[in-house]
């Protein structure tokens, strides 16, 4: 069985306008999975359901033996801690520091009262310090985290999603608000992880060139349905116009 | 060539407010006139003004054993009831927040808190006494009713104006409900929730000093029985230990303030 498998999933926010019709998608292979469309397609909205932060209005995501739109409370927690996700606007605590932000990727593992105690594990705080030396941030770890520039906060929510050792990473938009170098490190850093640690990572990303550089297969959304699913190189003109619409922007 | 248009002037006072102001200075007249305060009357005042002056000076503190006691009394009643009142309204503005908890729970608590905040300190804290009896406990309930209204109120308004991205991200996690409060929310409202609660232990140092005129303990009790037995030079002394507890109590919150910083 595949590690996420969609399958016939609906959502509409307002009944009978759907944002989301019928998609199928299956998971298993590590590396980077683009989902490419115009904004307003449910890109977002799918990451969303997968896990949980919104309920879908019907079908079913299963992960590991578990249906993600039916399960509650305790058995949802389990698997959203699992699932590591990275935002367009960082959403970092801002008031918290570095390398607390980066601890909270542990909070689905403790409990309140040690919570609020910060009575964090040893080799947690190990951990953080590892993580954050792997995105290049140790220097950083006790600054409060609205110090940071756009890119180093980016860095910051990798650090956290990786923290939650997640079998999958979902990343809505992560470069949108970046400028176009950091955009590309921020990329390199994220395929980095979805090959060397092996975890297959979901990306929304609006530029179609920095999707076809970085992922293994792409999956174009438009009107809320799936219209490609497939190697990055099988993309062509045709694709992108019934994707995006138009085609003055191609040249 | 340009065309002239005819415009309206876009400044022009509109009758309605004109309206208004010739109905408030009506008002006023009237509300002078009926209350029959004139000049005359002011005049008669300022006489007696200055004989009331001249009796409360020098300050009598002959009895500074008793000052000293409703003093510490009054300090303690607004210790005692800050801290409870901060203390539950931590839980009553969290209930109240109408971004973190649904209808259901958040309208009855925001009428809770409506209640807490309708009647004045004095009219609490004349039910109290005729609840629970003369003393310092019915200030204390009283004080901390009146910090639960106002601090309630404010907490549940800075956890209503918090980003909610942060919490999300914090959720996604797979972080429970508290674990999320505390580390998706509280950061935001932090700072802001020691402002509110200084504010108010400031605010209920000075109606410590009041509660006792209706006999719910601290220097209240005493200021009032000695203005009745004219005992004006004991006022003074007493308005001036009043003085004496607002600035100790504003070094309470710069030290509060500095810890927290």
């Amino acid at each position: 069985m595949s590690r996420l498998e969609i399958r016939e999933l609906n959502h509409a926010y307002v009944s009978n306008k759907p944002i989301l019709k019928n998609i199928n998608i299956e998971i298993d292979e590590p590396g980077v999975i683009a989902i490419i469309g115009p904004s307003g397609t449910g890109k977002s909205t799918l990451l969303r359901c997968i896990n949980r932060l919104i309920q879908p209005t019907d079908g079913s995501i299963l992960f590991k033996d578990k249906d993600v739109a039916k399960i509650k409370g305790k058995s949802l927690r389990e698997v959203r801690r699992q699932i590591g996700m990275v935002f367009q606007e960082y959403n970092l605590v801002e008031r918290l520091s570095v390398l607390e932000n980066v601890l909270t990727g542990r909070l689905g593992y403790m409990s309140a009262w040690s919570a609020w105690r910060r009575n964090f594990s040893d080799k947690d705080i190990k951990r953080a310090f590892e993580l954050l030396a792997f995105v290049g941030l140790s220097d950083f770890a006790m600054q409060r985290a609205d110090s940071l520039s756009g890119g180093q906060r980016q860095r910051v929510g990798i650090a956290r999603a990786l923290m939650q050792e997640p079998v999958i990473l979902l990343a809505d938009e992560p470069t949108s608000s970046l400028d176009p170098k950091t955009s590309v490190e921020i990329m390199e850093l994220l395929r980095q992880l979805a090959q060397d640690k092996g975890i297959p990572t979901l990306v929304n990303i609006h530029d179609v060139n920095l999707a076809k550089r970085y992922a293994q297969r792409m999956i174009g959304m438009s009107g809320g349905q799936v219209v490609y699913d497939g190697k990055p190189d099988g993309i062509t003109d045709t694709h992108l116009k019934s994707i995006y619409g138009g085609e003055s922007w191609l040249q | 060539m340009a065309t002239i248009v005819d415009r309206q002037n876009p400044f022009k006072t509109s009758l309605s407010t004109k309206f208004l102001w010739l109905g408030l200075f009506v008002y006023l007249a009237y509300a002078f006139t009926t209350l029959d305060i004139g000049w005359d009357r002011f005049v008669l005042g300022l006489d007696q003004g200055g004989r009331l002056l001249d009796r409360l000076f020098p300050p009598n503190f002959t009895r500074w054993e008793l000052l000293l006691h409703d003093l510490i009394e009054s300090l303690q009643i607004a210790i005692i009831a800050s801290v409870a009142g901060i203390f539950i309204s931590l839980f009553v503005g969290l209930m109240a927040a109408r971004n973190m908890m649904p209808n259901v729970i958040s309208i009855p608590v925001r009428v809770f808190i409506a209640l807490c905040r309708t009647f004045h300190p004095v009219i609490i804290a004349i039910l109290f006494v005729k609840a629970v009896g003369f003393g310092a406990l019915a200030g204390i309930l009283t004080l901390t009713v009146a910090s639960i209204g106002f601090v309630a109120k404010l907490f549940a308004e800075a956890i209503e104006e918090i980003s909610f991205k942060q919490v999300e991200a914090i959720r996604a996690t797979g972080a429970g409900f508290i674990s999320t409060i505390v580390f998706g929310v509280i950061p935001q409202v932090f700072s802001r929730f020691i402002g509110f609660s200084i504010y108010q232990l400031d605010s209920n140092l000075r109606n410590s000093t009041m509660v006792g005129i209706v006999g719910a303990g601290g220097l209240g009790g005493t200021l009032f029985s000695a203005f009745q037995r004219f005992d004006y030079d004991f006022v003074t002394a007493i308005l001036l230990a009043i003085i004496a507890l607002i600035l100790v109590g504003e070094a309470l919150s710069n030290l509060v303030r500095r810890i927290f910083q």
